[in-house]
């Protein structure tokens, strides 16, 4: 339950709403790029010849 | 002790980062989830500020975190500028979205603090002038990044833009010490205990702090994971166009002679 805020409401709410709303969408992003890219260079590793070590 | 500079090398970076990743996620889940508890429902309301207090667990932690991490992109590309390593230029690159968002959450934040307690949501405070130039130098330094095609030069002039915006951050940091003027308050934290916030207000803040830095820890490792097999997808793509452009050029010196 949400604690009683008073005439701030709005802006407390406001404040924490734009911080989860802004560090979910950077780890969203981020994590959704990481997925692309893993499996767009697997792809291309399955295609090429392995690189002599 | 292993030398940090084992890191520089991409192949253990991948290995040691792939097993960090999940500790400093869980971590920072943990610390988020208890300093949000604490903070935003078991604090009191401040006796001057009322509930817009909470505020101060959110603002606090993501202006400290907006100049620390434009800090560590400084001290990565003075190590990219002296030694060339190329993980420390991605660790950069993946800093800066993080960075970014930290500072505009900072400046969000702080709009609605302003608003209530100020009553006004922007005025030209030094603080307040030096953030908004930072934000713009960590949306210089990205755009830079992704206006140039070669890495490398990408990775030098990006490094020098970050050593240039690297006084704002300073400036943001200390900016209500070096001007005596304006509307924002001192430090909310500091090692000398008269300036810090009730105990009420403290140990929730170091707990959103520790959440906020294991954040960002986690993504800057995730980030600078993806900037490596991003590169490592470009060399394959170039090292593939040069093998087809020999052969076609072989096929054609046999179509010459033939």
């Amino acid at each position: 339950m949400l604690p009683d805020l008073g005439k701030y409401t709005l802006y407390v709410l406001g404040s924490w709403g734009v911080t989860l709303a802004v560090l979910g969408l950077v780890a969203l992003f981020s994590a959704i790029e990481a997925r692309r890219v893993r499996r767009e260079l697997e792809a291309l590793e399955a295609e090429a010849p392995r690189r002599p070590r | 002790m292993r030398s940090i500079w084992e890191l520089a090398n991409p192949a253990r970076f991948m290995r040691l980062s792939a097993a960090a990743l999940p500790w400093c996620a869980g971590g920072a889940a943990l610390a988020l989830l208890v300093g949000t508890v604490w903070g935003f429902f078991l604090t009191p309301d401040d006796y001057r500020q009322g509930s817009t207090v909470k505020i101060l667990f959110v603002h606090v932690p993501s202006a400290l975190m907006a100049i620390n991490i434009y800090a560590m992109m400084a001290v990565a590309s003075v190590i990219w500028l002296v030694r060339r390593h190329h993980v420390s230029a991605l660790a950069a690159k993946a800093a800066a979205p993080i960075g970014a968002a930290m500072t505009a959450i900072a400046l969000a934040t702080g709009a609605m603090w302003g608003q209530p307690m100020w009553g006004a949501p922007w005025v030209w405070d030094p603080r307040l002038t030096s953030f908004l130039i930072l934000f713009l130098f960590y949306v210089g330094y990205i755009a830079l990044w992704a206006a140039i095609e070669d890495p490398d030069a990408a990775a030098d002039l990006t490094s020098v833009l970050c050593l240039v915006g690297t006084v704002f951050a300073v400036v943001s940091r200390y900016a209500v010490l070096f001007w005596n003027q304006g509307l924002h308050q001192g430090a909310s934290l500091s090692l000398d205990a008269k300036e810090n916030v009730d105990d009420a207000f403290y140990w929730p803040l170091l707990a959103m702090i520790a959440g906020f830095a294991l954040f960002f820890l986690a993504l800057l490792l995730l980030r600078t994971r993806t900037e490596i097999r991003r590169r490592r997808i470009r060399a394959l793509r170039m090292a593939r166009a040069r093998a087809e452009e020999a052969r076609e050029g072989a096929l054609e010196g046999a179509a010459d002679v033939a």
